[in-house]
């Protein structure tokens, strides 16, 4: 057992935890958190993608107590009170999502892309978020919004 | 009285037209309104639960607010029926959209529904639940004709508002007149439905509902529900269909701190708070198996469908096969294949259940609430009025989570356990459990005379079944003939369970009929989209196929032209579909890359036109995964791909530029928009294949192998 602190969407947490635990299952099942979600198990869909001190990582094989004394953004803290990340508003602009279950990792995985890459191509951003899988086949209107978040992020917005 | 302009089609889908629903709903037709706050509706008659509703009030509640809430037993799992239902009440009620709220696939709330399949929600349902709106409309305009002294005919409704059409300040609102009262009207005959060109919202992009959830991580799935004190349970599985778990050793588990380990008939599960610590007891439980007596792989199915399939049915025929083989001047034999496809949502079947009491409540990802809630009442052995199922967000289905097993499997170790339980699936017993779309042979023969028409037309379907098989050009001597269906597993056909997958059977058939169809065009020397057309009477197919022409900017070329241009059509849940596609192939590697695709549809009344481009879209980019990789290997029973690391669904690189098109056809009743897009993929990407390269794929998915050896025939030949 072992007790970490962390802050998760900006608010301080502590939790002692089986050594072995998964950061997924610990944000889920310890701390209510459900954005994040279970898709693979293995890494391989992209689902459960969390901000780890801003660099997007898959929480269901990442051990919880890697992120002792880390920040922790799930997309519940992505939005400033009401005010959508551009990221989230281009997505309901161009309805980049259908059945909603990987947006929240897509939105993520978008987040950490323009964060490196400010203004990518659009072959840029396919291949940036190829890693990460969608089955109601809604990629282009995906590209659409990153490509708009990107321009409107941009333009001073944050 | 204005006629109805939309009525449920008679076109063979099996829509009921209006009278047939009229008569079902009796002629003693009443809505009521009721004080009571939403979502509570105690009015539900027990009997609107329990089959298809024949009382319209099941449908609507309107509140002393004015507010207006539609209560569906569709479900919303992507394919947007949360933005189009409200559209439909809305503009029927004259009421703003943003003040119709909706309740979906929650079995004590709302009227029966056999489940959300079929591309149906809109073409069966939407109907009715516009015949409810118009009843409302037509009762509460009554209703204000006796408050204001006037007749009903100088009236009109705006946003809600029943008002005099000359004195606008004679005016009483829809929450004024059903405030603090209960009232129950009869209309004498069907209800008046307003015709499409006075609609404002129908027919016109209402933004998604779900989106604002979606985005913030809001959105509830059903593994997102966590009654208080719930456990998560992991179950022990046999590791083949058809092994058999004999003995399991849980000692080591139940010495985990806070695992419990529950039985419940055969299943033997362990249950913990935390999932991963669930994970960690299920591996420490020691098994004795029974291995599977299967011997079948992805290989040997194909032999295996033609011996042990029924003799089957012949679906449809015309003129004689003899006189077709007489007049025929080529004659092309061709057989298709095509593998077991996985339906992979990535919300993997998840449900939660909690006794409160003696009510079951599950929270489940499925399809069917309503046949799942009978399902788990006989399970458990409750009466059904003491089972309720609620369906949040479901995370894809695509026809997947039409049964429900893991919510019967919740609802058991509930009662079992004394305790809420959890039953998510991993990603490995989603493919495990998973009913696949079937396997399936399809033999052609057909033949051509002298000057490019069809004279025969012998189509045998093994596997896939019936719903798309049938050939809709002009051909005088044809017979399709269908041996097996895509559900139910008769005989142990298949090695494990098959069911609906998008578009279910159409995927099969429509690539092997489109394929013919181009290898006919080849043999006659006639350029592909002219062939169809030449060979088409349908009026709207040929309006689909030039759509999408004039949207591809295609030219007629004869024969493999180089170019990479492919095409396919056909007819799926009511509406046509038709498209052209552009592929590249590397002849070093076989890599197929589709750089464009033009898609066109005519699917009548297009009611929410970007909600229905979304499911096109999803159509074309899901297909990719069955055209291109997704094909389930198994051996002995065990299903050998179990992630996504073997099992290549579509990903953004692979993803093409897409038109959508529709022909426009608003007079025409709505159909389906979930499903028909995808089953032109597999044809329209193997032609462009044959048209890029001369080699012609008789096999799903066109893998970089077969594609290697389609190149190396077409070297030999």
């Amino acid at each position: 057992m072992k007790t970490i602190s962390f802050t998760l969407n900006g608010a301080p947490r502590k939790v002692t935890i089986e050594d072995d635990r998964m950061l997924l299952w610990v944000l889920r099942d310890d701390l209510g958190t459900t954005g994040p979600k279970y898709g693979c198990g293995r890494a391989l869909c992209g689902s459960c993608t969390v901000l780890v001190n801003d660099e997007s990582v898959r929480a269901c094989m990442t051990r919880a107590t890697s992120i002792d004394g880390k920040s922790i953004v799930t997309i519940e803290g992505l939005a400033a009170g009401d005010q959508l990340h551009p990221i989230q508003a281009a997505f309901v602009k161009h309805a980049g999502f259908q059945c909603g279950f990987c947006t929240p990792g897509m939105i993520l995985g978008a987040y950490s892309l323009l964060k490196k890459t400010p203004k990518p191509t659009r072959a840029h951003i396919a291949q940036a978020m190829d890693r990460h899988l969608c089955r109601c086949g809604a990629h282009v209107r995906i590209v659409d919004a990153i490509e708009e978040a990107a321009a409107v992020m941009a333009g001073g917005a944050k | 009285m204005t006629p109805p302009t939309i009525v449920p089609g008679t076109d063979g889908t099996g829509a009921m037209d209006r009278r047939e629903f009229l008569s079902l709903t009796g002629s003693g037709l009443f809505i009521a309104f009721t004080m009571h706050p939403r979502p509570t509706r105690p009015e539900l008659p027990a009997a609107a639960q329990q089959r298809a509703a024949t009382d319209f009030n099941a449908f609507l509640h309107i509140g002393a607010d004015g507010r207006v809430t539609t209560y569906v037993g569709k479900i919303e799992m992507g394919q947007g029926a949360m933005t189009s239902f409200p559209q439909l009440v809305a503009d029927e009620l004259n009421v703003p959209l943003a003040s119709v709220d909706i309740v979906l696939g929650d079995t004590d709330l709302c009227p029966f529904d056999m489940g959300t399949f079929g591309s149906l929600s809109v073409r069966q349902l939407g109907p009715v639940v516009r015949a409810a709106a118009a009843e409302a409309r037509a009762v509460l305009v009554a209703m204000a004709a006796e408050k204001l002294q006037l007749p009903a005919a100088s009236l009109e409704v705006k946003d809600g508002v029943v008002q005099s059409r000359t004195d606008a300040s004679k005016r009483v609102s829809y929450g004024e007149l059903t405030a603090g009262k209960r009232i129950e009207r009869h209309l004498e005959g069907p209800p008046p439905l307003e015709p499409v060109s006075v609609m404002t919202i129908v027919g016109r992009t209402a933004a998604r509902r779900d989106a604002i959830e979606k985005v913030t991580g809001k959105a509830k799935y059903a593994g997102d529900i966590v009654p208080a004190g719930a456990l998560h349970a992991r179950i022990v599985r046999p590791p083949a269909h058809g092994a058999v778990v004999t003995k399991s050793d849980t000692a080591a588990a139940e010495a985990m701190p806070g695992v419990r380990v529950v039985r419940a008939g055969d299943l033997v599960a362990v249950l913990h708070a935390h999932r991963d610590e669930a994970d960690k007891a299920l591996r420490a439980v020691k098994s004795t198996v029974t291995p599977s007596a299967n011997i079948l792989n992805e290989r040997s199915i194909f032999a295996h469908l033609e011996q042990k399939a029924p003799a089957g049915n012949t679906v449809a025929s015309g003129g004689q096969l003899a006189e077709g083989e007489k007049g025929a001047k080529t004659i092309v034999e061709q057989t298709y294949l095509k593998g077991y496809v996985a339906h992979a949502p990535l919300e993997t079947h998840s449900a939660v259940a909690e006794m409160n009491d003696g009510k079951l409540t599950v929270w489940a990802s499925t399809q069917t609430p309503f046949p799942l809630k009978t399902a788990i009442a006989r399970a458990v052995n409750l009466a059904p009025e003491k089972v309720r199922v609620i369906t949040p967000y479901v995370g894809g289905g695509f026809g997947g989570k039409s049964a429900g097993a893991q919510a019967i499997e919740a609802a058991r170790l509930t009662m079992a356990a004394g305790v809420p339980v959890r039953v998510v699936w991993e990603r490995d017993e989603e493919f495990f459990y998973d009913t696949f779309d079937p396997a399936a042979v399809i033999k052609i023969k057909a033949g051509l005379d002298g000057a490019g028409k069809i004279v025969l037309w012998d189509y045998t379907v093994i596997g896939a079944g019936e719903r798309g098989a049938a050939q809709g050009y002009a051909v005088a001597n044809h017979r399709t003939h269908v041996r097996g269906g895509w559900s139910g597993n008769t005989g142990e056909l298949h090695p494990f369970g098959i069911g609906p997958w998008r578009a279910p059977g159409a995927n099969a058939n429509v690539f092997a009929r489109e394929s013919h169809i181009d290898l006919l065009a080849a043999k006659a020397g006639i350029d592909p989209l002219e062939f169809r057309l030449k060979n088409l009477t349908d009026v709207r197919m040929k309006g689909v196929l030039q759509a999408a022409a004039a949207k591809f900017g295609y030219t007629p070329k004869a024969g493999s032209s180089g170019r990479g241009y492919g095409i396919a059509c056909g007819t799926d849940a009511g509406t046509w579909v038709a498209s052209i596609a552009e592929v590249k192939v590397d002849k070093a590697t076989g890599a197929i890359e589709v750089v464009r695709i033009a898609c066109a549809q005519d699917m009548g009344l297009v009611v929410n036109p970007d909600g229905a481009r979304q499911q096109m879209e999803g159509c074309l980019t899901m297909g990719l995964g069955y055209t291109l990789t997704e094909e389930v290997r198994f051996a002995n029973g065990a299903v050998l791909d179990k992630n996504f690391g073997s099992y290549a669904i579509p990903r953004f690189s692979w993803v093409p530029k897409l038109d959508t098109v529709f022909v426009d056809n608003p007079d025409k009743p709505p159909q389906g928009g979930g499903e028909p897009a995808i089953i032109t993929m597999g044809a329209v990407v193997a032609n462009a294949v044959f048209d890029a390269t001369g080699a012609r794929l008789t096999q799903l998915p066109l893998t970089r192998a077969r594609v290697m050896q389609g190149l190396a025939k077409v070297r030999r030949e």
